[in-house]
C-alpha cells in the first residue's frame, strides 16, 4: 500500500466535558511542531458536560484550513454517537475503536479497524486520582504511533498547553506513552495515512479570531468594555480583559486606564458602551444573535444621536436561540438596517485572524470619525476555531479621534451646531462633556427629533434634512472602509463571498479548471468596485452561509439594474463551510435560486 | 438703593442662581417635577457647582424630559426608556471627574428599567439617581405604574390589580449605599438631601414623591399632595454643611447625628420623636416596614453606608478621564505586539 502523506483528516468523537479537548489540541499542536498547517474544527454542543462533541484535524498539501466534510480516520470514543459516527464514515475509513465496549461487529463492515482496549490501558496510569482525565492522552499516543507523530512533538505540544509545568507534562506523557507502546506492540499498520515533517508553518502563529479581534480592540484604543456572556462572543471580551492590563500602561498611580464591566444583559451592555462613547471614551460591546437583537433600540439611538461605539457580532445559527455553538452568516440584513426607522449601519467583515485584528483596530477610528456605532461582523468559525496565521502586524495608522468640537473649534467655526454639517461631508463636530466647555456647546443629546443645534424639533423639514445628512455621511464612509478584493478569472461567471466563506472559496477555485472571477466583500456600504464587478460578469453567484441569501438580497437592493444576474448558493446547516460545497455550487448549481 | 444692592446675589463662582436654570418647562402647571428641578438648581447653586462638570442623564417619560429644564450649561443625554442607568454607568466610567445626575420616573425605573435599576445599585457608580415618583404614566395619559398602591384608585375609580413596589425597600434589600425619600413639595428636606447625594462617592438614590396634577392628584390617591402632607413622616431634619462651613446651629446633647461624607462635607440629622440611626441597615428596614404598616410614607435619609466601595474604586480605575486619552496612552508600545505574537507561536 502506497503511503499517503500529510493529506487527511482525523475526526475524534468524545463526550463534552471529559477533558478530551486537551488531547485534541495536543495532536493539532504536535502536527504544527512538525511544520504542518494543522487546521482544527471544534464541533461542540451547547452543554457543559455529557453531550457529544467532535474535533476534526485536517492536514493538506495546500495548507487549507477549511473543514473536509469527510474524514479518513475516526476515533469514535463516545458511546452515545458511535453508531452514527461509524455509519457516516465512508468505506475504508480508519477506525480506532475502544475494544472494551460492546459494539456490533456489523457496524465496522468495510472500515479499517484498530481495536484498542482503552479502559484496560487506563488502569496502567500511575496517578489514580487523575486517571479519568489523563485517560484521553492514551489515544494521543495511539494516533502518534499509527501516523508517525514523534513522541517528542507530543511533549513539545504539551509544553505549549501547560507552559512551565513539567510535572503535569510528564503525567500526560506517561499516559500518551501507554497508548503509543500498545499501538507499537499490538497493532499492525494496514492503512496508507501518515504524517511527515514539512515546512508549511514558517513563522505562523496559532490563534482564534476572537482573540485577534480583542487585541485589535486594545490596539484600537478601547478603554470601556461592557459585555454580557453569550456563545460564541464571550471569549472576545474575556480576551480583552486578559490582555489589556498587560498591554496598556497604568497611570502614574498604578491605576487602570480601562474598565471592563460584565453587564446584566445586552440592553445594558450596549447602553454602557454608548454612554461611554457619548462621554468621549473608546468603547465596545460584544455579542451574538440574541444579543444583537436586544441591542436594536439602543443602536437606533446611537445611529440617530450620532454616538460612536464598536459592536462585535460573532454570528451563530439563528433565528431564536438557534444552534448556539454552530456557525452562520445570517445577521447580515439585521445589522445592515438595525433598529426601527430608517437606519443603515456600517459593518466590517473579517475573513481571517489578521483581518480580525486590523478591522477591529480600525473600527474605533471609523466609529469616532463618523460618529456612529460600527459593527464588526465575524462568526463562530472564525471567532472560536483556532487558525494558523501570519503574525499580527503593527497598525499602519495612528489613532485619530475624528472631529471634536473643542472650544477653539467652536470659536473658529462661529456658527457651530452639534449636528451642523459645517464641512459638507455630513459629519458634524462632536462635543465631549467636560472637555467642550464653550458656553454655546451645552445641549441635551436625544433620540427624539432634533435640529442642527440639538434642540428638540418636530419640524418635517428639519427631520428630513437630518435623515438625509445621515445618509450622506454614511455614503461617504466608503472611502475609509476595507475595499473588496477582486481576482479575475477566465469565465463569464463572477462569484462573490465574504467572511469565512473565503477560505472554502479559495480552496475550491484552486481545484477548478475554468476559474470564475472572485470578489470578496469586506465591508458595507458597498464600494463602487462591487457594482463594476457585477457589471463585468454575465452571471453572479453569491455564496454565503445563511438560508435567504442575505448578502445577495442586499446587493440586488443596491444595484437593482443588475439584480437579474445575481443568483445565490447558500449553506446554512451550521458546520464550517467546505470547499466541496463551493465547488459543487459553481459547477452544478444546487440550492441555487434566481 | 445703591447700584451694588441691585445686582443679584452670586455664589463663590460668581454665578447668579438664574444661571443654573434650564429651558422653559413643558410640564403641566403645578407638576411636582418642576419643584424637583428647582431643588437641583438650588443645590447646585449653593454648592458652587460648575454645571459643565455635571452630566444630566435620563430615560423616557415626563421626568426624563426635565433635564432640559435645569442646569442649562450642563451636557445631557436623554437615552432610551428604562436605560438611563446603563448610559449613566458608561458615561461615568468614561470620565469619572464628571458628576452624573440621573433623572428617571417610576415607569422608567420600576417597570421597563427595573433590571437596570437593580443592577446599577449592585454596581454602585458615583452618581445621583433621582426617581420622580408619581404612580402613573403621564405622557401616555394616566395608566398605573408599578409604584401605584393597590388602595390608590385612578381618576376613574379603578384600582391597580398588581402589588406596588417600594423602591426604597427594594434598594435597601439590594445593598444600596445611599437611600433617601423626599417629597417635591418639601424643599427644606429635598435640597439638603440632594447636596448630600452630590457629595457622596457611590450611587445616591432619591425616591421623590412628585404628584402628577393631571392624572394622580385626586382624593384617594396615595401619590397626591394632600396624601403626602397628611401621611408623610420623617425621623429627622437634614442639614447639609459644606467642608468650608462651620457648624453654627445649636443642638441639644444627643439630638444630632453627624454623617461625614466623602468630600468632607457633613450631613447633620436632627432627631425628631423617634430614635433612628440610618447607618444601621436593620434600623432602616424596621423604619420602612413600621411606617408602611401604618400607611405612612417615610421620608428623609433612610440609609447611608460610608464604607462601601464605588465602582471606579472597585475597578481600580484611573482618576484621569478615559475620554481624553490619546495615542500615547491608548496604544501599546512598539514591541508589545511582538511579545503577544510570540505567545501564539506553537
Amino acid at each position: 500500500m502506497n503511503p499517503v502523506v500529510n493529506d487527511f483528516s482525523i475526526r475524534i468523537a468524545t463526550p463534552n466535558g471529559t477533558g478530551s479537548q486537551t488531547s485534541n489540541i495536543v495532536i493539532q499542536r504536535a502536527l504544527i511542531q512538525m511544520g504542518l498547517i494543522a487546521s482544527a474544527k471544534n464541533l461542540f454542543p451547547s452543554n457543559i458536560a455529557g453531550l457529544p462533541t467532535w474535533f476534526q484535524i485536517r492536514v493538506s498539501p495546500g495548507g487549507w484550513q477549511t473543514m473536509n466534510p469527510q474524514w479518513q480516520v475516526l476515533l469514535p470514543l463516545n458511546q452515545a454517537t458511535i453508531g452514527r459516527d461509524l455509519r457516516e464514515s465512508v468505506p475504508n475509513t480508519v477506525v480506532i475503536e475502544n475494544s472494551d465496549w460492546k459494539t456490533a461487529d456489523s457496524e465496522f463492515e468495510g472500515l479499517c479497524r484498530y481495536s484498542v482496549p482503552f479502559d484496560q490501558l487506563a488502569r496502567k496510569i500511575s496517578n489514580a486520582k487523575l486517571r479519568p482525565r489523563l485517560k484521553n492522552l492514551i489515544y494521543v499516543g495511539v494516533v502518534a504511533q499509527l501516523f508517525d507523530i514523534p513522541m517528542e512533538k507530543i511533549r513539545g505540544a504539551l509544553q505549549t498547553v501547560f507552559p512551565g509545568k513539567e510535572a503535569v507534562v510528564d503525567l500526560n506523557i506517561e499516559a500518551a506513552q501507554i497508548g503509543f507502546d500498545f499501538a507499537a506492540e499490538s497493532l499492525t499498520k494496514q492503512d496508507p495515512w501518515k504524517y511527515a515533517a514539512a515546512d508549511q508553518v514558517g513563522d505562523q502563529i496559532l490563534l482564534d479570531g476572537n482573540e485577534a479581534a480583542a487585541l485589535g480592540a486594545i490596539w484600537g484604543g478601547v478603554s470601556v468594555v461592557a459585555w454580557y456572556p453569550i456563545t460564541p462572543a464571550s471569549s472576545l471580551a474575556e480576551a480583552v480583559e486578559k490582555h489589556i492590563g498587560r498591554c496598556r500602561d497604568s497611570d502614574p498611580d498604578g491605576r487602570n486606564r480601562f474598565v471592563v464591566i460584565q453587564a446584566e444583559d445586552e440592553l445594558a451592555a450596549i447602553g454602557m458602551a454608548l454612554g461611554a462613547g457619548w462621554a468621549g471614551a473608546r468603547s465596545m460591546t460584544s455579542t451574538s444573535g440574541p444579543g444583537i437583537s436586544l441591542m436594536a433600540e439602543n443602536l437606533g439611538l446611537g445611529y440617530f444621536a450620532e454616538i460612536p461605539t464598536v459592536v462585535y457580532d460573532i454570528q451563530r445559527v439563528g433565528p431564536s436561540t438557534g444552534l448556539p455553538t454552530r456557525t452562520q452568516q445570517s445577521d447580515v440584513l439585521q445589522v445592515a438596517f438595525h433598529s426601527h426607522g430608517d437606519t443603515r449601519f456600517p459593518f466590517l467583515i473579517p475573513a481571517c485572524p489578521i483581518e480580525s485584528f486590523q478591522f477591529s483596530c480600525q473600527a474605533y477610528d471609523l466609529a469616532e470619525k463618523y460618529q456612529i456605532p460600527v459593527i464588526f461582523l465575524s462568526d463562530l468559525d472564525l471567532g472560536m476555531n483556532s487558525w494558523m496565521s501570519d503574525p499580527l502586524p503593527e497598525p499602519e495608522n495612528d489613532i485619530h479621534r475624528g472631529k471634536i468640537a473643542t472650544d477653539e473649534v467652536i470659536a473658529r467655526l462661529d456658527d457651530w451646531g452639534r449636528y451642523k454639517d459645517v464641512d459638507g461631508d455630513g459629519i458634524p463636530y462632536r462635543t465631549i462633556p467636560g472637555i467642550t466647555l464653550h458656553p454655546d456647546a451645552a445641549h441635551l443629546t436625544r433620540g427624539s427629533g432634533h435640529d442642527e443645534n440639538a434642540e428638540y424639533s418636530e419640524s418635517p423639514e428639519v427631520y428630513e434634512q437630518n435623515l438625509d445628512r445621515l445618509a450622506r455621511k454614511i455614503d461617504g464612509m466608503v472611502v475609509d472602509l476595507p475595499a473588496p478584493i477582486r481576482q479575475d478569472g477566465d469565465s463569464t461567471l463572477g462569484v462573490i463571498a465574504y467572511g469565512t466563506t473565503d477560505m472554502a472559496m479559495r480552496e475550491a477555485l484552486e481545484s477548478l479548471e475554468q476559474k470564475p472571477s472572485y470578489l470578496r466583500l469586506r465591508s458595507f456600504p458597498f464600494h463602487d468596485e462591487v457594482e463594476s464587478f457585477i457589471d463585468d460578469h454575465e452571471q453572479i453567484l453569491v455564496i454565503e452561509q445563511n438560508q435567504q441569501g442575505q448578502m445577495a438580497q442586499l446587493l440586488r437592493m443596491h444595484f437593482p439594474q443588475l439584480a437579474a444576474r445575481i443568483r445565490s448558493a447558500t449553506y446554512y446547516g451550521g458546520l464550517p463551510l467546505s470547499a466541496g460545497f463551493v465547488k459543487d455550487s459553481i459547477e452544478q448549481p444546487r440550492r441555487v435560486e434566481a | 438703593m445703591s447700584e451694588e444692592q441691585k445686582k443679584p446675589a452670586t455664589n463663590a463662582l460668581g454665578l447668579a442662581k438664574s444661571e443654573y436654570k434650564g429651558g422653559p418647562s413643558t410640564m403641566c402647571k403645578g407638576c411636582g417635577h418642576d419643584r424637583i428641578s428647582e431643588a437641583v438648581i438650588q443645590a447646585s447653586y449653593d454648592l458652587d457647582i460648575d454645571a459643565r462638570n455635571i452630566l444630566k442623564m435620563s430615560g423616557i417619560g415626563c421626568s426624563s424630559k426635565t433635564p432640559a429644564y435645569f442646569l442649562g450649561n450642563a451636557m445631557g443625554l436623554n437615552s432610551t426608556h428604562g436605560r438611563m442607568p446603563s448610559f449613566s454607568t458608561g458615561a461615568h466610567v468614561a470620565n469619572t471627574t464628571m458628576s452624573p445626575i440621573g433623572v428617571s420616573g417610576d415607569g422608567d425605573s420600576a417597570s421597563i428599567g427595573m433590571g437596570q435599576f437593580v443592577h446599577i445599585i449592585r454596581r454602585n457608580p458615583r452618581m445621583v439617581y433621582i426617581i420622580e415618583n408619581n404612580g402613573v404614566y403621564g405622557l401616555t395619559k394616566g395608566q398605573f405604574s408599578a409604584t401605584a398602591d393597590r388602595r390608590s384608585p385612578s381618576k376613574r375609580g379603578a384600582f391597580p390589580r398588581e402589588a406596588s413596589i417600594d423602591l426604597c425597600g427594594l434598594a435597601l434589600e439590594l445593598g444600596a449605599t445611599f437611600i433617601a425619600r423626599s417629597f417635591s413639595g418639601d424643599k427644606k428636606q429635598l435640597v439638603p438631601l440632594l447636596k448630600a447625594a452630590l457629595s457622596f462617592d457611590g450611587l445616591a438614590f432619591l425616591d421623590v414623591i412628585s404628584p402628577c396634577v393631571t392624572f394622580n392628584n385626586h382624593e384617594g390617591s396615595t401619590k397626591s399632595y394632600t396624601h403626602q402632607k397628611e401621611m408623610g413622616v420623617t425621623f429627622h431634619d437634614p442639614h447639609y454643611v459644606s467642608p468650608q462651613e462651620q457648624i453654627d446651629i445649636e443642638y441639644a446633647e444627643g439630638e444630632l447625628q453627624e454623617v461625614t461624607l466623602h468630600d468632607g462635607s457633613k450631613l447633620l440629622l436632627r432627631k425628631l420623636e423617634h430614635e433612628f440611626d440610618p447607618t444601621d441597615r436593620n434600623a432602616s428596614f424596621a423604619a420602612l416596614q413600621q411606617t408602611r404598616n401604618k400607611g405612612e410614607v417615610l421620608t428623609g435619609l433612610i440609609h447611608i453606608d460610608m464604607e462601601a466601595e464605588s465602582l471606579a474604586a472597585n475597578a481600580k480605575m484611573t482618576r484621569e478621564p478615559l475620554a481624553t486619552l490619546m495615542q500615547g496612552d491608548l496604544r501599546p508600545a512598539v514591541g508589545v505586539l511582538d511579545r503577544i505574537n510570540g505567545g501564539f507561536k506553537i
